[in-house]
Parts: C-alpha cells; sequence; structure tokens
C-alpha cells in the first residue's frame, strides 16, 4: 500500500466503510467517492474563477477584484451569493422543458467523467478497463447539452453560439482523440490507471513520463490545442464570443442555470486537463526520484494548477480566431499532424530494438526530424504566399 | 428481473416511441438519444464495456448531432402537421399494424423457444486487449474494408451535400429567400 | 435474474417501434431515425446472443455490433447528405412530395 500519508484517503475510506452496516457497502462506498470528487473540484471552480480573474487583471494591467475579504479572496463566495439570489428567467418563446434540462446535462456528465482520473496512487474512483473511451464517450455527451441549451432559447444568437460549439466541437474531438492513441498504443492499455503506471519508471536520469520522448512532446502540444478548443477556451472560445453574439448558447440563461453552465465549463476544462496529467504528464508522478516523498495527490493537483495556469495566460494573450480559421486550422493541420504522431510513435516503439553505439540519439533524431519537417512544410504551405506585411487599417467612409 | 433492468428497458422503450411520434423534430432526435443510451447501458449490464461507450461515443457523440444539424439545415424542426398522419389515415394505421404485426411475431417465437430459458451463463471476463488482439488478428480484413468504407463514406457525404458549382447562385437565392420569410 | 428472453423481447419492441416509425412518418429524417431504431435492435440482439451464448471468449457478437456501429455511422453521414440534397432540389423534407424522377 506505500506510505501512510501517500494513502491516507484510501485508508480513511477503508476506515469509514468498516462502520457501515454490510448490506449497505456499495451505496457508501460509491458516496465516499463520489461526494469528494464533487466536493474537490467544487472548490478548485471558486479557486479558479478568482485566480483567473487576477490573473488576467495582471495581464491586462490592472488589480482584478481586490473588495471582497483580503485580497478580493472571498469574491467566488461574493458571486455565488449573486448568481443564486438572481432572478431565473426564462423567455416566453423558450423550450421551457429543455431550457430546464440543458444546464443539468452539461454538468452531469461532466461530473461523471472524473470517475476514471487517477488523482492519486490508488486513488480512481472508478478503474475501468475501457476508461480512456469511457472519458471520450461522456465528453461527447456535453456537446449535445449545448446543443439543447442553444435551441431551446429560441433566440438567433443562441442557435449560433450552439452551431458554432458543436461544430468546433466535433472537428476537435477527431484531433483530441487522435493524439492520445499513440499513449494507448505504447501504454497498452486503454485503462488510465495502467497508462499512468506505465509512465512510473526512471531511465537515463529522467521520468519516463511520455512528455519525455519525441511523439509525448508533439503529441502533448497537439492535446492541449485540442483541449483548448474542447473546452472552449480562448483562443478558440468564438462560441461564446462576447464580442460578436454576447454569450453564444449561455445569452438565454440567468441565475442559477447560467452559474451551472459556467460550472460546466470550468469542470470540463478542469477534466481535460486531468486527462492530458495522466496520458503525458506521469499522472501522480512525482517528476524526479528524490521527490517521491511528497503524496502523489499533491503532485496531480500541482501539475493540474500548472494546467490551469497555462490556459489563463493563454486567455491573458492570444487573440480570438475567425470560425474559417478555426475549421481550417483543425482539419487541414490538427488531424495530419496527429495522424503523422502515431506513425512517429510507431517509428519509436520499433526501434527500441536497434543495437548500435549512440542509437539513442539516432532515434530521437529520426522522430523528432520527421515531426519538424512536417511541421515546417504543413505550415508553409497553408499559410499559402500570404505575407505578413504592414498592418493597414480600413475605416468606414 | 431486476429493478435496474426494468429502469433501463422503460428508458430505452419510452425514448424510442417518443422519438418516433412526437411532432417537433429536435424533440424526436434528443429522445432518440436517450433511447441509445439506455441501450448504451444495456450494453454495460451485458459486460461489453467496449462496444457500450463506442455506442455513447458514435450515437450520441456523432450520429445525434449529425441528425440535428440535419433537422436544422432542412428547416424541418418547425411542428409540421402534415408529418404526423392524421389519426384514421389509411397509411398510418396500415404502418403501425404491420409493426404490430412484426411485434407479435417476434414475442411468440421467442417465448415459444426453448433456447432464452437459460440464466445468465458465467462471465466471458472479455477484455478489450482481447478484443484489440482478435481485430488485429482475424478481423483484420473486416477492419480494413470499414477503414475504407468510412473513407469513402466521409467523401461522399461531402460531395452529394456541397452545393452544385453550376447551381451555386440560384441556392444561394432561394436559402435567402426562406430565411428572411421566417 | 434476467434471460435471454427479456433482452429478445425489448430488442423485439425496439425494432417493432422503429419500423412503425420508418412506415408511417413522412420526414425522410425521421425514417432514417427509425431505421436506426432498428438497427440498434439487431445491435443488441448480437450483444445479447454473445453473452448467453457458447464461446463467449471468440467476441464474436461483439465484433459483428463494433463493425456495425462503424457501418451505422458511415450509413448516417451519407443518408443525411442525400436528404440536404434532395431538400435543396424540392425545398421538402416530405417523402410524399419526392414523388417526380425530372431533375
Amino acid at each position: 500500500m506505500g506510505n501512510p500519508v501517500d494513502q491516507i484517503f484510501v485508508i480513511l475510506k477503508h476506515w469509514l466503510l468498516s462502520f457501515c452496516p454490510e448490506g449497505y457497502v456499495p451505496i457508501a462506498s460509491i458516496l465516499l467517492s463520489v461526494i469528494p470528487i464533487m466536493a474537490v473540484f467544487g472548490g478548485l471552480f471558486a479557486l479558479t474563477t478568482i485566480l483567473e480573474r487576477k490573473g488576467l487583471g495582471r495581464i491586462q494591467n490592472r488589480y482584478g477584484p481586490n473588495r471582497v475579504g483580503p485580497c478580493g479572496l472571498f469574491q467566488p463566495i461574493a458571486d455565488g451569493v449573486k448568481m443564486l439570489t438572481k432572478e431565473d428567467i426564462v423567455p416566453r418563446a423558450a423550450d421551457q422543458v429543455i431550457h430546464f434540462l440543458a444546464p443539468f446535462a452539461l454538468i452531469g456528465p461532466v461530473y461523471i467523467a472524473y470517475s476514471v482520473l487517477p488523482v492519486g496512487r490508488n486513488m480512481a474512483a472508478l478503474d475501468l478497463d475501457a476508461g480512456l473511451l469511457f472519458f471520450f464517450a461522456v465528453g461527447a455527451g456535453s456537446e449535445l447539452a449545448i446543443f439543447m441549451g442553444g435551441w431551446s432559447s429560441r433566440n438567433k444568437y443562441s442557435l449560433l453560439g450552439a452551431m458554432r460549439a458543436v461544430a468546433q466541437m466535433i472537428s476537435y474531438e477527431v484531433p483530441l482523440i487522435l493524439s492520445s492513441v499513440p499513449v494507448i498504443m505504447l501504454a497498452g492499455s486503454l485503462s488510465p490507471t495502467a497508462i499512468v503506471d506505465a509512465q512510473g519508471g526512471h531511465s537515463h536520469g529522467l521520468m519516463q513520463w511520455h512528455l519525455f520522448t519525441p511523439w509525448g512532446i508533439a503529441g502533448f502540444f497537439l492535446f492541449m490545442i485540442a483541449a483548448s478548443a474542447e473546452a472552449n477556451r480562448t483562443p478558440f472560445d468564438i462560441p461564446e464570443g462576447e464580442s460578436e453574439i454576447i454569450a453564444g448558447y449561455m445569452v438565454e440563461y440567468s441565475g442559477f442555470k447560467f452559474a451551472l453552465f459556467f460550472l460546466g465549463e470550468y469542470l470540463g476544462l478542469f477534466a481535460i486537463c486531468g486527462l492530458g496529467i495522466t496520458l503525458f504528464l506521469g499522472g501522480w508522478h512525482s517528476p524526479f526520484v528524490f521527490l517521491e516523498w511528497i503524496p502523489s495527490y499533491f503532485w496531480f493537483f500541482g501539475k493540474l494548477m500548472a494546467m490551469i495556469f497555462v490556459f489563463i495566460w493563454l486567455r491573458g494573450t492570444l487573440p480570438r480566431l475567425r470560425m474559417d480559421q478555426l475549421m481550417g486550422f483543425g482539419w487541414k493541420f490538427m488531424l495530419p499532424m496527429t495522424l503523422l504522431n502515431i506513425l512517429v510513435a510507431a517509428i519509436w516503439h520499433l526501434s527500441k530494438t536497434w543495437l548500435f553505439p549512440g542509437v539513442y540519439l539516432t532515434r530521437w533524431a529520426l522522430c523528432l526530424g520527421i515531426l519538424c519537417a512536417a511541421y515546417v512544410w504543413l505550415g508553409r504551405s497553408l499559410a499559402g504566399n500570404r505575407s505578413v506585411g504592414k498592418r493597414v487599417y480600413r475605416f468606414a467612409d | 428481473m431486476t429493478i435496474s433492468f426494468i429502469i433501463i428497458c422503460c428508458i430505452v422503450a419510452v425514448g424510442a416511441i417518443a422519438a418516433m411520434s412526437l411532432r417537433n423534430l429536435v424533440h424526436c432526435a434528443l429522445c432518440l438519444t436517450v433511447s441509445l443510451a439506455g441501450l448504451a447501458a444495456l450494453y454495460l449490464r451485458l459486460e461489453a464495456q467496449f462496444v457500450g461507450f463506442a455506442q455513447i461515443l458514435v450515437y450520441i457523440g456523432a450520429v445525434a448531432i449529425l441528425i440535428v444539424f440535419a433537422i436544422l439545415l432542412t428547416r424541418s424542426n418547425e411542428p409540421d402537421e402534415s408529418a404526423v398522419p392524421r389519426a384514421g389515415s389509411w397509411s398510418g394505421v396500415a404502418g403501425v399494424a404491420v409493426a404490430l404485426v412484426v411485434f407479435g411475431t417476434l414475442v411468440l417465437s421467442i417465448l415459444s423457444s426453448s433456447v432464452g430459458k437459460t440464466d445468465l451463463p458465467a462471465s466471458p471476463g472479455a477484455t478489450v486487449k482481447d478484443l484489440g488482439n482478435q481485430l488485429m488478428t482475424h478481423y483484420v480484413v473486416p477492419l480494413e474494408a470499414i477503414a475504407l468504407l468510412l473513407t469513402s463514406a466521409m467523401i461522399g457525404a461531402v460531395l452529394i451535400a456541397k452545393p452544385d458549382k453550376l447551381r451555386a447562385g440560384r441556392v444561394v437565392k432561394g436559402g435567402g429567400e426562406h430565411a428572411s420569410g421566417t | 435474474m434476467t434471460t435471454l428472453n427479456q433482452y429478445l423481447i425489448v430488442s423485439a419492441l425496439l425494432f417493432a417501434v422503429g419500423l412503425a416509425g420508418a412506415l408511417t412518418r413522412r420526414n425522410a429524417i425521421l425514417v432514417l431515425v427509425g431505421i436506426e431504431l432498428m438497427l440498434n435492435a439487431a445491435n443488441l440482439n448480437f450483444i445479447a446472443f454473445w453473452r448467453f451464448g457458447p464461446n463467449p471468449e471468440l467476441l464474436r457478437g461483439v465484433m459483428f455490433v463494433v463493425f456495425s456501429i462503424g457501418i451505422a455511422a458511415a450509413e448516417a453521414a451519407v443518408g443525411l447528405a442525400l436528404i440536404i440534397a434532395v431538400y435543396r432540389h424540392y425545398k421538402t423534407t416530405d417523402l410524399n412530395r419526392m414523388d417526380t424522377l425530372k431533375g
């Protein structure tokens, strides 16, 4: 079982279960897994909203919220109270039932997706044989929820936002799944727990995280790009696009239901970051051997916070894409690159049996060379002969 | 017959009946989704994990979205009186009657056979790994064939649905008229 | 405990509902939905027979359903593309009004 500090939550669960009457053990076990997930990630959502507003403020050279509590830290509570006490407005023309169901249809699958993420050693709520497929399958459910929200509002901005969101999520789901195929291929399993275990070893003074292989680097970047599109984050946030279609599919939602949509969006981001950590960043493993004493869940959540910080940083830095640019990028760049990455992963795996001096460097050079050549060639050919020249401003006459 | 089985069956049946009988087409598509999700739960009960998740991924993640897009693109989401046959119309009654006859025949033959009375046998313990091994060895030719089929279907669908260059002007004009009319 | 018969009856019901829909509804998209339901009824049969039948370790039923799901996806894509192409021409998805062969 490893050291007790690392396993404290597992031990705690078993200890609590020992008090439970015989017949209720399965239900109690489920509750003891589900409630912490809901509480921890819900709390993380509150923390992230304040971090995001503060971080964006800093990037945009302003303070961000600083009125409620010390340094504005209680802002999420104030926001929550505001959201809960606001009037819940449903448009008269709206499809009442579907308008009501949409936020819950979004939240449900997102929470279910957490059940397969191993957040620490022996700490996956559900160790499924086909866990990764499960994750992607429930993720697919959120697209329909967004469509329900947008369509039932009977508002052209919501419908436009929903159609954009669905088209974008479908297009980027393909590269998202394809970029995780090399990991599945080389770990030889669809189970997230097994994938994390496959990254546990050390060699050449380096952790065997998938990130530290040529296909892993490329795969991680492709995964992150597709993930930011799946989570509707900048630069892919055109479904919401405040300046064009106000808030997209959430336009006609107010009060608690709006908060639910907001929560669903952030939880989706955390889930997909968690998946990225599981697939490429070694899950709950520590980066160095001498840091193994730090409990595994600290590593997972530390990495998660780092990923969230990167997303906040991106949001503060990058402008929004146009719809056709987004689609073109997804289908013409991401898809070929992810397919090529599968091939490179195969080369990396098969060249493991080569035996001559300096084979490690040769493999690296070969795989990285193929990827870089494809990147440069694809990028050049897609950019065409459009050169980035002096910016020309046009004004309305 | 356990409670969970009854609940799942009710979801599947009610979803399917609603999908086939509601007036609003988007509601039909959403009910279809519910029914197919229930079906995926049945697969999971039968310990076909991979198929159950693939069912959700393909049907809810792709086919349902495709149907919804088609409904919106063809502007048939407005409740249309002519879409549902009036009660007592000849074709509607005949269709339901044929379906009932088929259902009755199937149920009679199922109940009269001796095969289906056995209880659930021991779990086969088939893992995703076994499935993958089978796909890559025994079923590799069908796998390649289906890859070809999917590619050609994708290209074909794009070609069919793409507006004809020659008729492009007319199509855009027609669409514009329609949009302004609603 | 559930027996094979119960799964088969659910599947028969699903098939009948799909058939009734495909025969009575006039909207082309709904006819396609009905066909999807019938296809899914068949898939449920395959899985049920695989689970209750002999030699489950050969995974025959599961394989059949995996391929069937793939083909259903292709069928839906092409079918809906055809419906959209036809709609562009006739400005309707009502099957009763698509009654001329002339282009």
